[in-house]
């Protein structure tokens, strides 16, 4: 603990001299500990594992094309595996969307909303100097890298059939236990646990920094929603991810220490995991989107020249998203033999949170309303996450029903739910983030034409993959499997199709990476005018690499302008 | 500095009380194995059946003689382990049984393999809400069993169903219960390697 305060005091030295004195290559990227350029590390890992995963995806609509095994055999050779073995073909499956899944959840979507932009802009919207433990910032996230190695290392080895871990995101036991012999799934699991430390020192980190170190005056009712959902989920982390590591921690005792925790023969029941996942499991779905609430609030308000409609409305809609998301998990396992009274708990509970969601709806369209609204990209960006996010929402009543759910569980539906929730809504919060904040963080204009232009192509795209999942899944396509009837090619194929416009968009967005780092204009400290007015636009772009040596002081409301955006809206 | 030191401070507290709610959880996970086995147990949970003794059950009778001589049928089920080596099934199919009456089950259960098996017995009702309700006063599933090569056994489970189950809305409609036995080989197999060697 006293090398924290060594570090703390150590930078408070260097402020004297030279505020943007920087350390060499080694030091400043691999044992860095300014929160900004750990939060680019966190955005460039959240890049490359976003195109891993993005890159099995394409695997799997490839051999989702058509009915029939056609791409799974060449992915089972290429790993030099039988590629002619059936049972090795539908192993492979498995490994990859466990990977996919994984490497989404805690590899991409984390990383970039937490760890990347968490990390960049919740010490500048506060007026903080840094992070309060700078070091342990450092530490997690090279724990995250550890456990993607972890994962990456898993799908070279041995896990029952053939090579990987081939159990689900969920891990479910008795298939992660007596059905996975081999080291593959001990891997998976192993980066599970260090990808969870990671994000809950990160968690500790956040939620110290916001408590403590906020400039004198600005006042939790006076953070900015950013700010406000980090903290939220800062929380969420840490107290759900410890449930998932005693889970999976139980998981890995019973594989190699004999323990029977999910045993049947030695007293243990294989639905307690099912309720220990669930029971980290739905908070983690709020944890991947509530920082893209958050951004999404910045942004809107941004454009609209507006403070956010209802700010403390919006504040405590995500504080009461987070609390009722501990108490809903069950309706993930409607079919595992629940009885009627529980299942119409669950069922109540889970629309409940459609309340504080709505509020969260309504008071964006609210903030536009009236606006003086410009269409910049990242506008644009948040515009299209209301309405995915309102369609994954809508779907996601539908299945909160238990005597629904019992027709749609494990269908396409649900996949198309989530993914209308995180591929599309998450993913496109943190392209709209991106785009708000990249000249912020880079000091290079991207081109806004590129961006109009990814994010049209994305829309299509993506909407071309997903909506036609509802249609599979109410005609009941199963999940989790690479073959299908040919009933279902015909959406399957327009499903696919749809895979390859993302990708282009994909493409665009890269072209527009390298167009902003050699071609783009030097970014002025507030390149988005007047509707942008939290602290990090009172420094330059990119910020000196280290702020804030003097704090800033918040005003009252009277004056408040100047630095709050989320201001009361009777102000 | 003086400043920085208090901040210092400030920060230490606040992350040890995360660090501690964090750990809290951790113990909670761990915490939820005896809770969630408690609460199966007591509210008969996922068709979890109940333990009760003669007392319990001379009572049950004597409330059950003002209920009108409801009957349930009862069928029973019986499944082995992958790797349980052992040929289990009741003696018969199905029994009906007035609601509180006290009635007997037998299973018969041989060892196939050429060596001592110790089993357990893992059990439920269907449908699930009967749980509640189905009360073993003696049950070979209370106990480990060990089969010598070739052994063959008769295990009675002798059982009621609870008259309180009339009152309950749930269990309207329920005319027929299923009572489903599995037999595991015990992770602990010494007692099976000690009566070899007593033998």
């Amino acid at each position: 603990m006293a090398t924290t305060a060594d570090t703390f005091q150590a930078h408070g030295d260097e402020h004297h001299h030279d505020a943007d004195h920087k350390p060499g290559f080694f030091a400043r990227w691999f044992m860095s500990t300014n929160h900004k350029d750990i939060g680019t590390l966190y955005l460039i890992f959240s890049i490359v594992a976003g195109i891993v995963g993005g890159g099995i995806s394409g695997i799997m609509r490839a051999e989702l094309a058509e009915p029939g095994l056609q791409v799974l055999g060449h992915v089972v050779n290429f790993l030099g595996g039988d590629g002619a073995s059936f049972d090795q073909q539908g192993h492979m499956w498995n490994v990859l969307i466990t990977a996919h899944g994984l490497i989404m959840v805690f590899f991409m979507v984390m990383p970039a909303m937490i760890g990347g932009f968490g990390n960049w802009f919740v010490p500048l919207m506060i007026g903080a100097p840094d992070m309060a433990f700078p070091r342990m910032n450092n530490v997690s996230f090279w724990l995250t890298v550890a456990g993607f190695c972890s994962l990456v290392f898993s799908m070279f080895v041995p896990g029952g059939t053939g090579h990987g871990a081939g159990t689900g995101w969920t891990v479910y036991a008795p298939l992660s236990t007596s059905g996975s012999v081999g080291p593959a799934v001990d891997f998976a699991i192993f980066s599970l646990h260090l990808a969870g430390a990671g994000s809950i020192l990160g968690a500790t980190n956040f939620i110290t920094t916001i408590f403590n170190m906020r400039a004198p005056g600005m006042t939790l009712h006076k953070m900015p929603l950013f700010v406000w959902s980090v903290l939220v989920t800062a929380f969420l982390l840490l107290l759900a991810l410890p449930v998932l590591a005693a889970a999976i921690t139980m998981l890995i005792t019973d594989r190699n220490f004999g323990t029977t925790f999910f045993d049947p023969a030695g007293g243990g029941d294989p639905i307690l995991y099912q309720h220990l996942f669930w029971f980290f499991g739905h908070p983690e779905v709020y944890i991947m989107i509530l920082p893209g609430f958050g951004m999404i609030s910045q942004i809107i308000a941004t454009f609209s020249r507006k403070p956010v409609f209802g700010y403390l409305g919006m504040a405590y809609a995500m504080v009461a998203i987070g609390v009722v998301g501990f108490i809903v998990w069950a309706h993930h396992m409607y079919t595992v033999g629940l009885d009627v009274n529980t299942k119409m708990y669950f069922t109540a509970a889970t629309m409940v949170i459609a309340v504080p969601t709505g509020i969260k709806i309504f008071s964006w369209i609210a903030t536009m309303w009236g606006g003086s609204i410009q269409f910049k990209s990242p506008m644009v960006w948040a515009m299209g996450f209301i309405f995915l996010f309102t369609v994954g929402g809508v779907t996601g009543v539908v299945l909160a029903n238990g005597g629904v759910d019992d027709n749609l569980h494990d269908t396409y539906y649900v996949v198309a739910h989530f993914h209308y929730v995180l591929s599309l809504g998450a993913v496109t919060s943190m392209f709209a983030g991106f785009y708000y904040w990249f000249p912020k963080m880079s000091g290079k204009m991207h081109s806004e034409f590129l961006s109009h232009v990814q994010f049209w192509i994305f829309f299509v795209g993506v909407n071309m993959i997903f909506f036609p999942m509802h249609f599979l899944g109410l005609q009941g396509m199963a999940r989790r499997y690479p073959d299908f009837t040919a009933a279902y090619a015909e959406w399957n194929h327009v499903a696919s199709v749809g895979y390859a416009i993302t990708l282009v968009s994909v493409g665009v967005f890269f072209i527009n990476l390298i167009y902003a780092f050699v071609a783009g204009k030097k970014a002025p400290a507030n390149y988005w005018g007047e509707g942008a007015t939290t602290l990090e636009w009172s420094l330059s772009s990119p910020p000196p690499y280290h702020q804030f040596e003097t704090l800033p002081v918040i005003e009252d409301h009277h004056s408040a302008d100047d630095h709050i955006s989320a201001k009361p809206a009777t102000v | 500095m003086s400043q920085t030191a208090t901040l210092d401070a400030r920060n230490r507290r606040t992350m040890l009380f995360a660090f501690l709610a964090a750990l809290g959880m951790l113990g909670l996970g761990y915490a939820s194995v005896p809770l969630y086995r408690l609460f199966c147990q007591v509210t008969g949970f996922g068709g979890t059946t109940q333990r009760a003794t003669e007392a319990d059950a001379d009572i049950a009778e004597r409330f059950a003689a003002s209920a009108g001589g409801v009957t349930y049928s009862i069928r029973f089920d019986s499944n082995t382990d992958r790797n349980m080596p052992w040929d289990f099934k009741p003696l018969q199919r199905t029994d009906t049984v007035a609601v509180g009456q006290r009635d007997m089950a037998i299973f018969v259960a041989r060892n196939n393999s050429s060596e001592p098996i110790t089993g357990t017995a893992t059990f439920n009702v269907s449908p699930e809400q009967a749980g509640a309700y189905f009360n073993k006063i003696q049950c070979f599933c209370f106990t480990e069993q060990v089969l010598q090569p070739g052994e063959e056994v008769r295990m009675p489970v002798l059982y009621f169903v609870d008259p309180k189950a009339l009152d309950d809305p749930n269990m309207e409609g329920v005319e027929q219960i299923t009572l489903s036995y599995t037999f595991h080989r015990a992770p602990d197999q010494s007692s099976a390697s000690e009566g070899e060697a007593e033998s």
